[in-house]
């Protein structure tokens, strides 16, 4: 019996995930980075436990969230490329 | 062995400064530095130009450097950011004095306004409900001191100015300063070490005053002005032990500057844990909000505090050919262009642009 899925805004792009992901789970799947650089480079997770920030995304309007910390909620905004 | 006719001890913001104008008016400089340029006091601090009214002589002081700092405003390396200076009342009885503040600013060609509560979250719609308004100084800016103090230096050394970085001077000598290689400089000193002063001149009472601040991640237009507690000058200028006052800064990059605290007789570099709560508790109950923000990093420094809180700048009148521009405390980046200033007028015996009687180091010789 598992939990039904729940439903994101990934720069506009409605994305279901299982219950249970992490918002980095559903921006993985939606988006083709997570943020930029100050120099423009492309960034993706690379620890997947909250140590190098590089996955950091704005989530209900506050920047600076990182996603593989952050349980994906029904209804929530992501807003990558902060 | 080589002779000068200014040996800048110290290229913190204000000897860098005094080095330039001296450079600058054709004179051959020397600075001696042991550490990074612009990283002591000047580093650590906010960047905050501001005046401070509460003692004519340090606003004086302030406006004569105030003026002088408009030459950077236009270069990029300065970060110059005209964010303008928003001071908020918590309490009524904080209001009362905004009238007599604004006179002072505008006796001294400083444009200042009160604000009434509804126009104080007009401009910072992120601070607490229930303020009950302020005083705008719209044209007051914030810089980046070490990149300045550096470019100063380069200046100095574009005028021919000779920079011993990496070497300290351990002694004043009868001609000069000894350096630590063991060679000796000769010439007139000057003396802008700031903590440090009590090492070359005991005789100058100099006490070390820790700070600390917080800077975030960038939240581009959260703040927008640099915000300081009406009560920030009783903080500042009071005797306590330790204080802390709400001090804000929004940085060009989006990022927030958060202080500020004070502590007499600390002399631990070390991050306090219970200093630096209590003064993000009082910061958050000015803006709640940044309570949710993402801070980056936290460090101290030291203020350089003389008995009576203005600087020492002029001759130490025991010593033949030795000067001093040290002890500004928290004002030395608003005041170091002022400071170098009125110090090459008097080395050059010329008439000075402000009363430089408030900040003869001999004041201080029992």
């Amino acid at each position: 019996m598992s939990a039904a899925p729940v439903r994101l805004d990934i720069d506009g792009v409605a994305v279901e995930v299982p219950a249970g992901a992490s918002v980095a789970a559903a921006v993985a799947l939606a988006a083709p980075h997570f943020r930029r650089s100050r120099s423009g480079q492309p960034r993706a997770p690379l620890c997947g436990m909250g140590v190098c920030f590089e996955c950091r995304v704005r989530i209900d309007g506050v920047e600076h969230q990182r996603s593989c910390l952050v349980p994906a909620r029904e209804g929530m905004r992501v807003a990558c490329d902060d | 062995m080589a002779s000068y006719d200014l040996i800048v001890l110290g290229a913190g913001i204000v000897g860098a400064a005094c080095a330039e104008r001296a450079a600058g008016e054709g004179l051959r400089v020397a600075v001696v530095e042991p550490g990074p340029v612009g990283g002591g006091a000047t580093a650590a601090a906010m960047g905050h130009l501001v005046a401070m009214d509460d003692d004519p002589a340090e606003l004086a002081l302030s406006r004569l450097s105030l003026r002088l700092w408009e030459r950077f405003a236009d270069l990029p390396l300065a970060e110059f950011s005209r964010c303008g200076t928003l001071w908020v009342a918590r309490e009524p009885r904080e209001l009362d004095g905004v009238a007599a503040k604004v006179a002072r600013l505008a006796a001294a060609g400083i444009e200042a306004r009160p604000v009434g509560a509804d126009e104080l979250y007009a401009l910072e719609p992120y601070l607490t409900p229930g303020l009950c308004g302020g005083m705008l100084v719209a044209g007051e800016a914030v810089v980046y001191p070490p990149r300045v103090a550096q470019h100063l230096l380069q200046l100095a050394c574009e005028r021919q100015a000779q920079a011993f970085l990496g070497r300290r001077a351990v002694a004043l000598t009868a001609h000069g300063a000894r350096l630590d290689d063991g060679s000796e400089l000769r010439g007139p000193v000057l003396v802008a070490t700031g903590c440090a002063l009590p090492e070359l001149l005991p005789q100058l009472p100099m006490r070390s005053r820790k700070g600390h601040l917080v800077i975030t991640e960038r939240y581009p237009g959260r703040i927008r002005h640099q915000l300081l507690e009406l009560g920030y000058a009783d903080s500042a200028h009071g005797d306590a032990d330790s204080s802390v006052a709400f001090n804000v800064q929004p940085r060009p990059t989006g990022q927030i500057l958060i202080g500020s605290s004070r502590e007499f007789g600390v002399e631990e570099r070390a991050v306090s844990p219970p200093m630096l709560r209590r003064m993000l508790e009082r910061a958050f109950a000015f803006v709640p909000m940044l309570r949710e923000l993402q801070a980056l990093r936290v460090w101290t420094g030291f203020r350089p505090c003389t008995p009576d809180g203005l600087p020492y700048i002029g001759a130490f009148a025991p010593r033949p050919h030795t000067w001093v521009a040290a002890g500004h405390e928290g004002l030395g980046v608003t005041t170091a262009l002022g400071t170098a200033q009125l110090l090459v007028e008097q080395l050059l015996g010329r008439a000075p642009a402000i009363d430089p009687a408030p900040y003869a180091p001999t004041r201080m010789l029992r």
